[in-house]
């Protein structure tokens, strides 16, 4: 398992894995290297292939942390699995939208709708 | 425009250290009521700018700083951030929303910054950044 604090608090529901953010800025080069860690031990370590990220803490997240999704999306896509992420308020949508990785992602607007189908 | 607040400083080639400028330039702005969404704007536009210049600029060499001077009037907010680097062409990064780059995991800051701000400029060299913000103007781009 990758070291350091950890920075999603993990929930299982049915088959489905939901991860939520716990920091409020994802932001920090050295904590964007953590949520990278625990996010792929999910997939690769676990193997968990229905994975929900859940964005209802967060506020602000850099280009660095949109690196990481998408890093996270490929190895979920390679492994036949399903990315989803869910409760991206506005303002952080906007930075989805703008760099058109909305197109990319499968985003829902909370977590039922996240859960649902998946 | 009354100019409200004005500072220059260098900094240490140190993303925490970058962080507390930009937290006073932020908290400039919502001193003097700027709206919530713009605040988010800048302070994303901040975070990007500065992690260039200190991680691409000065390829976060120890002994290398970063210039930043603000300039806060009533409706319009100037940045510039030098970094001690080689510079780069803006023509040469890649366009990120590209489809063939869509899944590439670098490249968005540039673009975050020229969609948040009304004005973004390099100097000739590249590695000196103004950027500039008006209340309640959406960018033109």
């Amino acid at each position: 398992m990758s070291t350091g604090t950890r920075r999603l608090e993990i929930e299982e529901v049915g088959d489905v894995t939901v991860a939520k953010f716990i920091d409020k800025k994802i932001l920090d080069e050295g904590n964007i290297q953590i949520i990278g860690n625990q996010l792929f031990a999910l997939l690769e370590e676990d193997g968990r292939l229905k994975i929900v990220l859940d964005f209802s803490n967060v506020e602000y997240l850099s280009s660095a942390a949109l690196g990481k999704l998408i890093t996270m999306d490929k190895k979920v896509k390679a492994a036949k699995g399903k990315l989803r992420l869910c409760a991206i308020r506005p303002d952080i949508y906007e930075v989805f939208a703008i760099t058109k990785l909305n197109r990319l992602f499968d985003m829902k607007d909370n977590l039922e709708a996240a859960l649902e189908g998946l | 425009m009354a100019q409200i607040a004005q500072f220059d400083v260098w900094i240490p080639n140190d993303t925490a250290e970058a962080r507390d400028v930009q937290e006073r330039i932020v908290g400039l702005m919502e001193q003097n009521a700027w709206p919530m969404r713009e605040c988010f704007g800048v302070r994303l536009s901040l975070e990007e700018a500065l992690v260039n210049a200190i991680k691409h600029g000065n390829r976060m060499e120890p002994d290398k700083k970063v210039y930043i001077a603000c300039e806060l009037t009533e409706d319009e907010l100037t940045i510039v951030i030098e970094d001690q680097g080689n510079g780069f062409k803006l023509e040469e990064v890649p366009d990120p929303t590209e489809d063939d780059n869509l899944e590439k995991p670098g490249g968005r800051g540039i673009m975050l910054i020229r969609s948040f701000m009304n004005g973004f400029s390099y100097n000739d060299k590249g590695n000196r950044l103004t950027i500039r913000k008006k209340m309640g103007v959406e960018n033109e781009e």
